[in-house]
């Protein structure tokens, strides 16, 4: 089997009293758009640096396109990283950022020429290049510190919350044009994320990450059907999670006291049923399995789809629901009692 | 209420202004009214400006002051012996002030005022005293020379007074603080990343220094030598403690000719002749910080 582009064994940092990794394995594969996602402190930005070469591991290995770079400097590395405040250089104009790190390579003029035209037409900066950092916008600069990385030709890219500075409506477009740029140069970008949804779109594997561990690795649909655990299911989307009691070889969700027809999950604890499976339907007529009655306690109505909040047996869950559906089921208000459908395979059981 | 804030406003605005007007340019209208005035004996030691007599008004304005220093080398010698002695002393103080001032600036916040706190404390004691200190530390019979010979290290006491040297040490001594509170200013606001990004770019250490930091510190750097040059011209009290008769200084000249001689119009026509060549750096300085400035907000 081939050796992974970037594997990570066994690394461990702490600072002070904390652990901020312990004991991380990571492989990465070539030309992949791998997420490092997690709340704030999880460890990931440390990861980031350590990959980087900013702070050295306490144990562990780093390897990259099997070469071992746990001990290199920064600057011997065949990376690049940008920074989530860019860090470009204020003093210097767009050219001078972006020519930079060339300039370091002992590269004749005409091949930085060269490549800094390239790099300045792929990311749309033509016409910018003697301005100041300060005389551009926000998404321009985002441009910048991506070209200054790029412009080098990494094997690797790591990215810190690449959008994080950026506005909504900018970081939406933004997404899609990172994911393209990635494809088109197939270099392997790594990015360090706190926002669920950035990662789901961006990924083609996330890791998510908590307290200096990794949780999961997979891709944005595993992660989201299959989580590996409670903080996981939760940490991505909206998680209904029920507990499960077995009864007389009755498999019985124990807060809607509600039997499942599943034979194979017989000794499950534990099950999730993401809100946008749940169907509901004002109370009229009654099914038997995998349903139960309820009384919407909330309704939040977002344009392309509504949040209900739902009580049944004492114990609440979210339903998510189409506004195509929505605009047949407009009857449904706070108050009214809905049955609750979902198919058997929406059901999904955690492993002990 | 708009009038009353204007009225706030500009008093606000001039307050410095006046401050300026009465305390620095009247006094230099003066000392520039003294340095073309005609020397005499009396109290005070120079012909009044305007006096009637029978034959009416006459002016007695004259311009052979500055003729007469500008003849004779020795106000010039003293003068570039001055300059000499500020040019090294901000060169020592940036060299040494600088790693301080990046060192201080890049300590954890606890550390870094304490630290701070223990550069300002030498100004709680007398500047005088702190340089008079420093003669007892150097003199013949001072703890250096009385540790070597102890140690058999020397037989005689080595002579570390009264020269230029210990003149740029008590100078380097005392001005210290001045080159590091600027350049911590600006070094404290750096962004660190800066330098990673630097160095993730390719950029080895020493290039990061040249290429990043120093540029970025530039107004720092500027702005401690000012405070650090300027006075240091015209310094007087360190080079007459602990400095010989190798050198003279020019601070050490304005007050022989103010004190000794009572020549005040000559003082007067070397203050201001001091005033004017140190103008021109300050001036070009300004502009510089100025352009600086308006290129990065």
């Amino acid at each position: 089997m081939l050796d992974p582009f970037l594997k990570i064994d066994g690394l461990s940092k702490t600072f002070g009293n904390t652990k901020a990794l312990d004991n991380v394995s990571l492989d990465i594969n070539k030309s992949e758009l791998f997420s490092l996602l997690g709340s704030s402190g999880c460890g990931k930005s440390t990861l980031l640096r350590i990959i980087a070469g900013f702070e050295k591991p306490d144990s562990g290995k780093i390897y990259l396109d099997g070469q071992d770079i746990t001990t290199l400097p920064p600057y011997l590395r065949p990376l690049n990283i940008m920074f989530q405040n860019y860090a470009l250089f204020p003093h210097l104009n767009v050219k001078k950022n972006i020519e930079f790190g060339l300039k370091e390579e002992d590269l004749d003029k005409k091949e930085i020429d060269q490549r800094v035209n390239e790099i300045t037409t792929l990311l749309e900066l033509t016409g910018l290049e003697s301005r100041k950092i300060n005389e551009i916008s926000g998404g321009q600069q985002q441009r910048v510190a991506l070209a200054r990385c790029l412009v080098k030709k990494p094997k690797l890219l790591l990215l810190d919350e690449p959008l994080a500075a950026l506005d909504k409506k900018l970081r939406v477009q933004t997404q899609f044009e990172l994911v393209n740029l990635q494809y088109k140069l197939g270099i392997t970008f790594i990015i360090v994320t706190h926002d669920q949804e950035e990662a789901m779109s961006l990924s083609d594997r996330m890791a998510i990450m908590k307290e200096g561990n990794i949780l999961q690795i997979g891709n944005p649909v595993e992660i989201y059907e299959k989580p590996s655990d409670k903080y996981v299911a939760n940490f991505i989307g909206t998680a209904n999670l029920f507990n499960l009691n077995l009864i007389d070889q009755k498999l019985i969700i124990k807060e809607l006291n509600l039997e499942i027809s599943n034979n194979s999950s017989k000794n499950k604890k534990l099950c999730l049923i993401r809100p946008e499976k749940i169907k509901i339907q004002k109370l009229e007529n009654q099914n038997t399995q995998n349903q139960c009655i309820g009384v919407i306690k909330e309704v939040a109505y977002l344009g392309s789809y509504t949040k209900y909040l739902i009580e049944s047996n004492g114990f609440n869950f979210y339903a998510f629901m189409q506004n195509e559906e929505v605009s047949r089921n407009l009857k449904i208000k706070w108050d009214d009692k809905v049955i609750c459908t979902w198919s058997e395979d929406s059901i999904f059981f955690f492993d002990d | 209420m708009t009038n009353f804030l204007k009225k706030q406003n500009f008093w606000f605005v001039f307050t410095p202004y006046f401050w300026l007007v009465l305390f620095f340019f009247i006094p230099l209208a003066l000392i520039f009214k003294i340095s073309i005035s005609v020397s005499e004996w009396g109290m005070p030691p120079y012909r009044d400006m305007f006096a009637f007599s029978e034959e009416g008004l006459s002016i007695n304005v004259t311009l052979s002051n500055y003729l007469f220093i500008f003849s004779d080398s020795f106000y010039l010698r003293s003068y570039l012996n001055s300059l000499n002695l500020a040019l090294t002393s901000t060169l020592i103080c940036l060299l040494i002030g600088y790693p301080i001032a990046f060192y201080v600036a890049k300590s954890k916040e606890n550390i870094r005022n304490l630290l701070l706190i223990l550069l300002i404390i030498p100004f709680w004691t007398s500047f005088l005293l702190r340089v008079y200190a420093w003669k007892v530390i150097l003199q013949g019979s001072g703890v250096i020379n009385t540790i070597l010979i102890k140690f058999g290290i020397i037989d005689q006491p080595l002579s570390m007074l009264h020269n230029h040297y210990a003149v740029i040490l008590g100078v380097v001594y005392t001005y210290l603080p001045f080159m590091i509170l600027p350049l911590y200013g600006y070094l404290v606001k750096f962004d660190l990343n800066l330098i990673d990004a630097s160095s993730d770019l390719g950029a080895k250490p020493f290039k990061t220094f040249i290429k990043v930091i120093i540029p970025l510190s530039l107004p720092g750097i500027m702005a401690g030598s000012m405070l650090v040059f300027i006075p240091v011209v015209g310094e007087f009290v360190i080079p007459e403690l602990l400095g010989g008769s190798d050198k003279l200084y020019f601070g050490k000249i304005i007050w022989d000719e103010f004190f000794v001689n009572r020549d005040w119009p000559i003082a007067s026509a070397l203050a201001m002749s001091g005033i004017f060549i140190l103008v021109v750096p300050i001036i070009i300085f300004q502009l510089m910080y100025a352009k600086y400035h308006f290129k990065n907000e």
